[in-house]
Order: structure tokens, then C-alpha cells, then sequence
């Protein structure tokens, strides 16, 4: 291998415009005057250079070495949702590349800052199949904001500068800069001017001060106003706004799993989940309001379900960041483009205080039924098999709903969705576009390092568990107080109620015959417990929240519980199925 | 009315930078798009360059990818015409034999009916050139077969607005960077 001169230990203090350094060092100290302090990675050849760098930046920068390129980024996604900074992810070239798409894919349709770096073969073997090379840009393309392929040593700064910029401008999204072996080695004249516009590049669309009028007109008219809030509210820092929003006017507001936690949950006014395993009240009624207020939300299919019979009676108003998002999947009578704080500001000045008592009462009516017919069931159950409801009600009960709860993906996904409290922002993490089975763990490693002083619990079920298994030696290896909450039943849950419902019960292949979790997790040094009968429940749940550290608490749940209520795949938000 | 597949020219200002294209193109594959003819051309402004992608879709799928397309960090804007909105053409190239000339006056006589002309005659072929309509240049293809073409291409759709300024004029172009 080529060798690198060890630079000097860098220097704090200020730094003298142009230095001369190799494209190696370069790439260290543009995550320095990024402000970044953590990063995800996994090294290998075509990387080298950058990771001997990181070696020398040690005490500046914390690399988090995980055990799987897409444990790393998944662990940047968590870290990125958690501390609202944009996430850092660092891969080899081949195989460490093509092991990031799934979680750039996730990132882009949920709206994560990442900035990806890879290393690329050497720009002279580029195309000619040389060994771990692979057209990291050309497969990353349809699933990033933007991407570019680094090829000399003098582009590193803006091309890094500009990822930055694009990954948390305007709608977040992921960005990979795929560097090649010669231009981290390469010197050159370093410079570094961070990007605060780029012409082509309209990050936040003007907003039109006439929609804004001709939305508060129709709030203001409104008998039965109706607000569904998504991320684009907690990524905007507008969970103030919303609140005197939805305080001022009376309206009722419901939000998407991404959007969960932008609101207190036990707000009076926030009336529960959407979609298609969201509350009954939400569900139903978006088909009786009279105006639909959408913030920061793209009526995504499992939302909004058939979309001939969703909404049709109502004014639609689409708060939005993405003109994009305008009339693609619902069209907006009133779009109001902008970010979700500035047109919220801009509302809350324009709209009539009011209330709407009658209108909440339906709402309340359907919790009624809902609790009747499911909650109450399912957080206390009659049965003696444990149901996850009830532990994610013993979580609540024990942290007060002042926990970041990470999910996976399935039906633990959607109870912890529709049963954790949350009192905090940028708390419920959890994989909502891309449905990434294997996103819970290493998404809760990052979240746990993001937020060391919270309690951080990664919710997983044993299927999507087996997929990222193994990073739970990097949360022992940094010391993570990731608090892992397997609710195992064996099956693939999720899969399995559909083939009962939907399938006449044939059940293809979701039965997992599963290994010793605690001997596993044992195995990873990490301290367990285990839940077989509800009378040791609490205590479990007790010592698992309790527990200053890392820890595995694995409860078996009953086998062939579903969750309800359900909208049917094809069928509309008013045909919710309570059972 | 807008279920009705119709033909539409596409028109994006962008960058001028590797990969664009690729980034440009999948927009369409994701939706299952057949792009019938892309060009790429320097606009009317300097150092910005232009896209003309011709489809026939619904105008709501048109609309659609127009938006994805100026989402794109590197596309200044997008914008899309129905038939009738664009001064549209198309270019050309029918390689025939040379004895189909010496063999008579037809093919002299369809392609100047045509409006079309000859842009080099070499000793074992002609090459004809004609701008037009896709009906236009097919009809001559059509005239020119029997005496056998031995090569023929035509160009993708380039199209400009019947606006009186073109698209690009809203496109913000001073150079910041």
C-alpha cells in the first residue's frame, strides 16, 4: 500500500486560509468545521487514507466502528432524527457501498440529513472492473438528493461543502460523495468556503401571502376543521407554532408516524394516529371534516388508503416544503408553500380564535368505541398471554413518556406507535417510508449516542431483530445505553396477520424457529432479562428502564395477536376495521 | 380529459453536469415512462444548458415528473407544453445510392417537393437532409424507399414556447457560485 505522510496533530484555535494537505486530511477537516462530533463507518481499502486521518483526529471526532455498513447508517439515521444534525456515514468502496443503499433509500423517503462518504477505486481503474469497484453513483442516484463522484484531490471542499448544504437545506434528504483512492491521497491548496446558496437549488419555495389568506378564510369559515401533521413540523422546529396553532383555532390534529412526537401526546387536542393502523376517530373522520389542513405531510398511501374515497368532501390546505409534494397524491384546493414554522407564524396571525366542541365530541365518541372494542384489551389484557400493548404501557409508565422510542418494522412497530406517550420532540424513531426491517438496532445505537442523557429504547420484534443482530457488539463496544425491547413471537408478525386475514390463514413462511435470545445477547456481554408470564412484567420493565447502561430485555409476547384497528389494503379510511 | 394520453415536449434548464442526465432519465423508468426522444442543447442563456424530452402521457403524469424534475438540485426549472404550444421540429438524414440519381429526375423532383436538399453527394451515395414534422420527414421516407435507403436517423424533438419569452426567463441564473 501506498504510505501517507502522518500529518500533525491538528491544532485548535484559528487556521490559516489555504494549508497545503492531502485530499485525506481535507476530508477530516471539512467534518470538523461542519461541527460534526460522530460518525458511522466501516473502513476498508479504497477508504484508507481518510480512516488513517481519522486515526490522527481521534479526540476531535468519535468514529463509531459498527459491524455492517448498513448498521452504520442506520445508526446515522438515528443519530440525524434524534439530534436534528445532519448524520455521517463512511464506507469502502464495492460491497461497503452497496451495503449503504438500503438506508440511503430510507433516508430519502424520510427525509434524513445524511452526508455518505465512500472511497472509489482509483480514477485511472475507473470502469475497468478493478477489485471493489462499483458505480456507487449510478446505484445511489435514484435514492439521494444529489451525489458526485470525487476524482481530484482540489474538489473535496466544495464538493463536501455543497453535500452539507443540500443534505439539511430545504426538504433533508441524503447526499453520497464517492471519493476516489488517488484523490485522498493527492495534496493540494486547502480552502474551505461552506455553500450558503446554490443557484439551481431552491431549498425553501417562496410562500405566496394570498394562499396564506385564502387558507385562513377557509379555517376560519370551517365547522369541522380537521389539521394531520408530519415530520415536515418537526424538522421546520415548529412544534411551537403548531400547538398555538391548534390552541387558537380548537382545531383537532392527528398525526403521521413520522410526525409522532411533534406534539405532546396527551395534548387535548391531538386526537391520535393516522393510516392504516392509526386510531379510528383520525381514520374515520377525515372523512367528515369539512376542511383538511395537511402540515408538513405527503398523504402517504398507507395514510390516506384508497385515494378515491379520502377526503372527498373536504376543502384540502397543504402546507408543504416540496412543491413537488403539491397534488401528487391529494390535490390541495390551498397550497402554501414554504417551510411548516414560517406558514404556521404566518396563519396563527390570520385565523380566528375558536372552538369546537361539538366537532371534538365525535372524536371523543370514537375513542369510546376504540377503547371499548381494542385499547382496553390490548394494554390490559384479559388474557394470560402478554400482548406488546401492555408493555409499551408499563414503558410509559415508567419513563412518563420521556423516552426516545426506536422502532423496527411490523406489528411492535405499530403498537409502540400507537401506545408510547411522548412529552418531547424528535422522539419516535422509527423507519416509516421505506418500512427497513433491520433499522430498530443500529437506529437506536445512533439515537443512544445522539442523545446520551435520554433513555433510548429500541422496540424490535425477532424478525427484523435477526436482521441487524449483530450490532449489538457496537453498542457494547461504545458503551451505548440503548436499551433493546424484543417483543418476540416468533413469527413475522405483521406478515402473519395479513396471511390470516387476507390469505385464509395459510401461513408461508413467517414461523421463525428462533435461536436462545439471551444466550445471544449474553454472548454480545450485554446484561438480559426475559418475560414469559405477566407477573414478572413490571419488575422486568422496572430494571430494564432503570438500568444505567446498556441492556436486553426480551419478552415473549402471544403468538398470533393482531393488531387493530385495520384499514384493509384498496379500501378507503372509513371502512377502519375495529376488529 | 386528463386520463387521455397526449404528446407533451418537456423542457428543463439545468447545470451542465456529469450524471444529470441519469438523474433526469430515471425519473421516467421509476414511473415506467418510455421517453420517445431526449436532446440537449445550450440554452438561450449562457452557461446554462437546456433538455427537450418528448413523451406521450396524461398530462397529471406529466405534471408530475415536471415536478420531480425541478426538485432536482441541479435543474434551474422545468416546464411542460401540449402540442400546440410549441414551435416543434425534427431533423432528418435519408443515405440513399447515387445511381438512383443518374437512374432519372424522381428523386430530384421529391426532394425538393419535400423541401428538403442534398448535403453531400459522394460517389456511391447521397445523403438528403430534411427538417419538419414527424409526418413530414416520414413522408419522405416513405417516397425515398423503393429506391433503397440505405441508412436513415432522425433527430430528437427540439421545441421552443409560443410565449413570447421563453421558459428560461424565470430561471435564476446569476452565478453565485
Amino acid at each position: 500500500m501506498e504510505t501517507v505522510v502522518a500529518p500533525k496533530k491538528k491544532t485548535s484555535g484559528t487556521r490559516p486560509v489555504s494549508r497545503r494537505m492531502t485530499g485525506a486530511q481535507a476530508v477530516v477537516e471539512i467534518l470538523l468545521e461542519e461541527g460534526i462530533e460522530m460518525l458511522f463507518g466501516y473502513p476498508g481499502g479504497a477508504i484508507m487514507p481518510v480512516y488513517d486521518e481519522l486515526y490522527h483526529a481521534k479526540g476531535q471526532l468519535h468514529h463509531v466502528l459498527t459491524r455492517h455498513e448498513q448498521g452504520a447508517i442506520h445508526a446515522a439515521q438515528g443519530y440525524a432524527r434524534v439530534s436534528g444534525k445532519v448524520g455521517v456515514c463512511i464506507a469502502t468502496s464495492g460491497p461497503g457501498a452497496t451495503n449503504l443503499i438500503t438506508g440511503i433509500a430510507d433516508a430519502q423517503i424520510d427525509s434524513t440529513p445524511l452526508v455518505c462518504i465512500t472511497g472509489q477505486v482509483a480514477s485511472p481503474l475507473l470502469g475497468s472492473d478493478a477489485f471493489q469497484e462499483t458505480d456507487v453513483i449510478g446505484i445511489s442516484m435514484p435514492v439521494t438528493k444529489w451525489n458526485y463522484q470525487v476524482t481530484r484531490a482540489e474538489e473535496i471542499p466544495s464538493a463536501l461543502a455543497k453535500a452539507f448544504y443540500i443534505a439539511k437545506s430545504g426538504r433533508p434528504g441524503p447526499v453520497v460523495i464517492d471519493i476516489t483512492k488517488d484523490a485522498q491521497f493527492a495534496e493540494f491548496e486547502y480552502n474551505y468556503h461552506p455553500y450558503e446558496r446554490i443557484r439551481s437549488y431552491t431549498p425553501v419555495p417562496q410562500t405566496d401571502p394570498s394562499s396564506l389568506d385564502k387558507a385562513a378564510e377557509l379555517i376560519n369559515n370551517a365547522k369541522r376543521p380537521y389539521l394531520l401533521f408530519g415530520q415536515g413540523v418537526i424538522l421546520a422546529q415548529a412544534e411551537e407554532e403548531l400547538k398555538t396553532f391548534v390552541e387558537k383555532t380548537g382545531i383537532p390534529a392527528a398525526w403521521t408516524i413520522l410526525g409522532l412526537s411533534a406534539m405532546d401526546t396527551d395534548h387535548p387536542l391531538n386526537v391520535g394516529m393516522l393510516g392504516m393502523h392509526g386510531n379510528y376517530g383520525p381514520n374515520l373522520l377525515t372523512n367528515e371534516c369539512d376542511v383538511l389542513i395537511a402540515v408538513g405531510m405527503r398523504f402517504d398511501d398507507r395514510v390516506t388508503g384508497n385515494l378515491n374515497s379520502y377526503a372527498k368532501q373536504a376543502k384540502v390546505i397543504h402546507l408543504e416544503i416540496d412543491p413537488a409534494e403539491i397534488d401528487k397524491n391529494v390535490k390541495a384546493d390551498v397550497a402554501v408553500l414554504g417551510d411548516a414554522k414560517t406558514s404556521l407564524q404566518e396563519l396563527i396571525k390570520r385565523v380566528k380564535p375558536a372552538s369546537h366542541e361539538q366537532w371534538l365530541a365525535r372524536f371523543r365518541e370514537c375513542d369510546k368505541l376504540e377503547n371499548e372494542k381494542v385499547i382496553q384489551e390490548e394494554l390490559h389484557p384479559s388474557s394470560d398471554t402478554i400482548s406488546m400493548g401492555e408493555v409499551i404501557r408499563l414503558i410509559n409508565e415508567k419513563t412518563g413518556g420521556d423516552a426516545v422510542i426506536v422502532t423496527d418494522v411490523g406489528q411492535h412497530q405499530m403498537v409502540a406507535c400507537r401506545y408510547a406517550k411522548f412529552v418531547q420532540s424528535k422522539s419516535n424513531i422509527t423507519s416509516g417510508g421505506l418500512g427497513t426491517m433491520g433499522f430498530g438496532l443500529p437506529a437506536g445505537l445512533g439515537a443512544a449516542l445522539g442523545a446520551p442523557d435520554r433513555t433510548v429504547i429500541a422496540v424490535v420484534g425477532d424478525g427484523g431483530l435477526q436482521m441487524t443482530i449483530q450490532e449489538l457488539a457496537t453498542v457494547y463496544q461504545t458503551g451505548a445505553k440503548l436499551k433493546v425491547l424484543l417483543l418476540n413471537n416468533e413469527f413475522l408478525g405483521m406478515v402473519r396477520q395479513w396471511q390470516q386475514l387476507f390469505f385464509d390463514r395459510r401461513y408461508s413462511y413467517t414461523e421463525m424457529i428462533n435461536p436462545d435470545f439471551q444466550l445471544l445477547a449474553q454472548g454480545f456481554r450485554i446484561p438480559t432479562g426475559l418475560v414469559e408470564h405477566r407477573d414478572e412484567l413490571e419488575k422486568a420493565v422496572e430494571e430494564f428502564i432503570s438500568t444505567d447502561g446498556a441492556y436486553f430485555l426480551e419478552v415473549r409476547v402471544g403468538k398470533e395477536n393482531n393488531v387493530f384497528p385495520m384499514v384493509p389494503s384498496g379500501s378507503g379510511v372509513s371502512e377502519i376495521r375495529l376488529e | 380529459m386528463d386520463s387521455e394520453k397526449q404528446e407533451f415536449t418537456i423542457t428543463a434548464y439545468t447545470e451542465n453536469h456529469v450524471g444529470l442526465l441519469h438523474r433526469l432519465t430515471i425519473i421516467f423508468t421509476r414511473r415506467k415512462v418510455n421517453i420517445e426522444s431526449l436532446t440537449t442543447s445550450e440554452s438561450e442563456i449562457e452557461g446554462i444548458h437546456r433538455f427537450t424530452i418528448a413523451v406521450t402521457e396524461t398530462e397529471d403524469h406529466v405534471r408530475k415528473i415536471v415536478k420531480q424534475i425541478e426538485k432536482q438540485v441541479e435543474v434551474l426549472k422545468a416546464d411542460c407544453y401540449k402540442k400546440k404550444e410549441v414551435v416543434q421540429q425534427e431533423l432528418a438524414l435519408y443515405k440513399i445510392p447515387t445511381e438512383t440519381l443518374t437512374n432519372g429526375l424522381e428523386v430530384e423532383r421529391i426532394v425538393r417537393e419535400h423541401n428538403a436538399r442534398f448535403l453531400t453527394i459522394e460517389r456511391n451515395f447521397v445523403v438528403i437532409e430534411k427538417s419538419g414534422y414527424r409526418r413530414e420527414t416520414k413522408a419522405l421516407f416513405d417516397e425515398l424507399k423503393p429506391y433503397g435507403i440505405r441508412e436513415f436517423v432522425r433527430s430528437g424533438r427540439i421545441a421552443v414556447s409560443r410565449h413570447e419569452h421563453g421558459p428560461g426567463k424565470d430561471a435564476p441564473t446569476e452565478d453565485l457560485n
